[in-house]
């Protein structure tokens, strides 16, 4: 790895994220000769799975556990290859032919590579219930973000709420650090398991089992975990204080929280993917937007492709090996390799991908959310930047409003600094369900670069040729 | 509120939160660093002027949106705390003046 700060202006590829996709993909792709850039907009490499795993001050391995530490080989891998590190560098757009927009501490500059590998991976699925905006409330993935960065734990009365793997991960490293969680509101609907059961003889013989099983032994033998959540409301001033809950018996409970913790899965991080003309379709199963890709990775965007849990939810075993298929893959349209060779070679990494995606089926059912968890209702917030209610999207779509993109012209939904991130699925869904038809059928927020915000100082100070200034003179 | 967890250290940087100093770790967030001094929000929504506080953390939500260095609507959560920089909270949207 090199970290120059200087860039070039042409690369084989360029890399775009430093989870274990984009680290396997670098690592790879420079071995294979490759020139290659990895740009990251974290500090340091690990996405947020092994987030700061080369500087966390919870060196006691047990606490994060093995799983996380795995990260650091593939950390320790990609900074003993050639490629090129950029950490802190957000990217803003790409475009189709390998154009990549890119800032860095504040300056703006352009390069091209001949492809580029878009390993943006996952964020958590919105979860929009009332009170969600107070300051207090965050997901349970900001909360092990704290943890794994800056050793930081929630004090007081904390509440975890929602369903998902992560959660009780999280659950079980807070107490290991000596963190105390109060309760553990379980909103997986009681169904889910029946559903899931076809799939339990895969998921058994997955390593995820035996994982899994001891974790949740681990945080109920410690916290009270009340189960079959189907209502919940967050109160409080200006900051959260109280937590209401529903639970299928009809009991209605308030708890006091200082720290409300959220989460209901995780879904593709697609703004990137979308925004540069990747075509995605509705994942019925995940429930979720996920680009359309070939075996490799190769997106409907001929330089592009996707690796990872951006390109549909796996998991980071399962992204790591992803990330090695598209480099496969890349290399062979880039003339490095043959067919033959990038076929024998990809064999293990095929292999160990198929392992590490066994027992998925039974995950995506255990842990599907509640539709009442996913499509707010009433006064709810829907879109957190610009304030836009359940109700509203709701009235809109009844009076017509077809889907995302009007709904924009309406009411400003998925127009606010996120851009849609924690709101898009949830208006996707609102609206399928008003006019009741598929969220296939009502589409996505159409996104458009820049991706992320960029200063109109950075915008003007980006490197321009002779020709481009000529373009504009006055002669 | 949030606790730094022994093994963690303490704080070596000094940064100011709206003119008050603050102690924070190397290797911080602006963002951590605000929760880990108690400060669990760092503006006021630009439409209604509700309080708003890191969400995501990992710079998609766009809550924790602060002035960081006389720079408006930074996420703070993708920026770390460097020796004297300057944080001011922000109060709803940017006024212009006429």
């Amino acid at each position: 790895m090199t970290a120059t700060p200087e860039l070039k202006t042409r690369y084989d590829l360029a890399v775009i994220g430093a989870g274990p996709a984009g680290l396997a993909a670098a690592t790879l792709a420079a071995e294979l000769g490759v020139d290659t850039v990895l740009f990251d907009e974290q500090a340091s490499p690990g996405g947020q799975i092994y987030r700061s795993v080369t500087e966390t001050p919870l060196q006691a391995r047990a606490v994060l556990g093995e799983d996380y530490w795995h990260g650091a080989a593939l950390v320790d891998a990609f900074r003993a290859s050639s490629a090129q590190y950029v950490p802190g560098a957000t990217v803003w757009t790409v475009s189709r032919d390998g154009e990549i927009g890119v800032s860095i501490a504040g300056v703006a500059t352009i390069v091209r590579a001949k492809r580029v590998i878009v390993a943006t991976g996952a964020l958590e699925r919105p979860f929009p219930i009332a009170g969600w905006t107070l300051p207090g409330v965050m997901t349970v993935g900001a909360a092990q973000i704290l943890l794994k960065s800056a050793g930081l734990v929630a004090t007081g009365q904390t509440v975890l709420a929602g369903s998902g793997p992560l959660l009780w991960l999280l659950a079980a490293q807070y107490l290991r650090a000596g963190g105390s969680i109060s309760a553990i509101l379980d909103t997986t609907p009681r169904g889910n398991l029946l559903r899931a059961l076809p799939g339990f003889p895969a998921f058994l013989s997955s390593s995820y089992f035996r994982r899994g099983r001891d974790l949740v032994r681990e945080v109920t033998r410690q916290v009270k975990v009340i189960h079959s959540v189907i209502a919940l409301a967050v109160a409080g001033g200006d900051r959260v204080s109280r937590v209401a809950y529903r639970q299928t018996s009809g009991i209605e409970t308030t708890l006091r929280a200082d720290t409300l913790l959220l989460h209901q899965g995780v879904v593709p991080n697609v703004n990137l993917a979308i925004a540069i003309g990747c075509r995605h379709d509705w994942n019925a199963a995940q429930l979720c937007f996920a680009p359309v890709l070939d075996a490799w990775g190769q997106s409907s965007v001929e330089t592009v492709a996707i690796a990872g849990d951006g390109a549909g939810i796996a998991g980071a075993l399962a992204a790591e090996q992803r990330g090695r298929l598209a480099v496969l893959d890349a290399a062979r349209r880039l003339g490095r390799i043959e067919v033959a060779q990038r076929d024998r070679a990809a064999a293990p990494h095929r292999h160990a991908l198929h392992e590490a995606e066994r027992g998925r089926t039974f995950l995506d059912r255990l842990f599907r959310p509640a539709k009442q968890f996913r499509l707010a209702r009433g006064r709810t917030l829907v879109c957190r930047c610009e304030e836009v209610t359940a109700r509203e999207v709701i009235d809109a779509a009844r009076g017509g409003c077809p889907g995302p993109n009007q709904m924009k012209a309406f009411l400003r939904c998925g127009m606010g600094p996120c851009q849609g991130r924690l709101c898009g699925l949830t208006v996707t869904e609102l609206i399928a369900a008003t006019r009741g038809v598929s969220p296939a059928e009502v589409g996505y927020y159409r996104l458009r670069p820049p991706i992320k915000p960029i200063t109109v100082g950075e915008l003007a100070g980006l490197p321009k040729s002779a020709a481009d200034i000529a373009a504009v003179e006055r002669s | 509120m949030f606790e730094r967890l022994p093994e963690a250290g303490g704080g070596t940087i000094t940064i100011a939160v709206d003119g008050i100093a603050v102690t924070a770790r190397a290797g911080d967030t602006v963002a951590a660093a605000l929760l880990a001094a108690g400060f669990l929000s760092s503006r006021t929504s630009p439409v209604s002027g509700a309080p708003r506080g890191p969400y995501c953390m990992m710079g998609v939500c766009f809550d924790c949106l602060a002035t960081i260095d006389g720079i408006g609507s930074r996420q703070s959560c993708l920026v770390l705390v460097r020796e004297g920089m300057r944080i001011e909270t922000q109060r709803g949207g940017r006024v212009v003046a006429p």
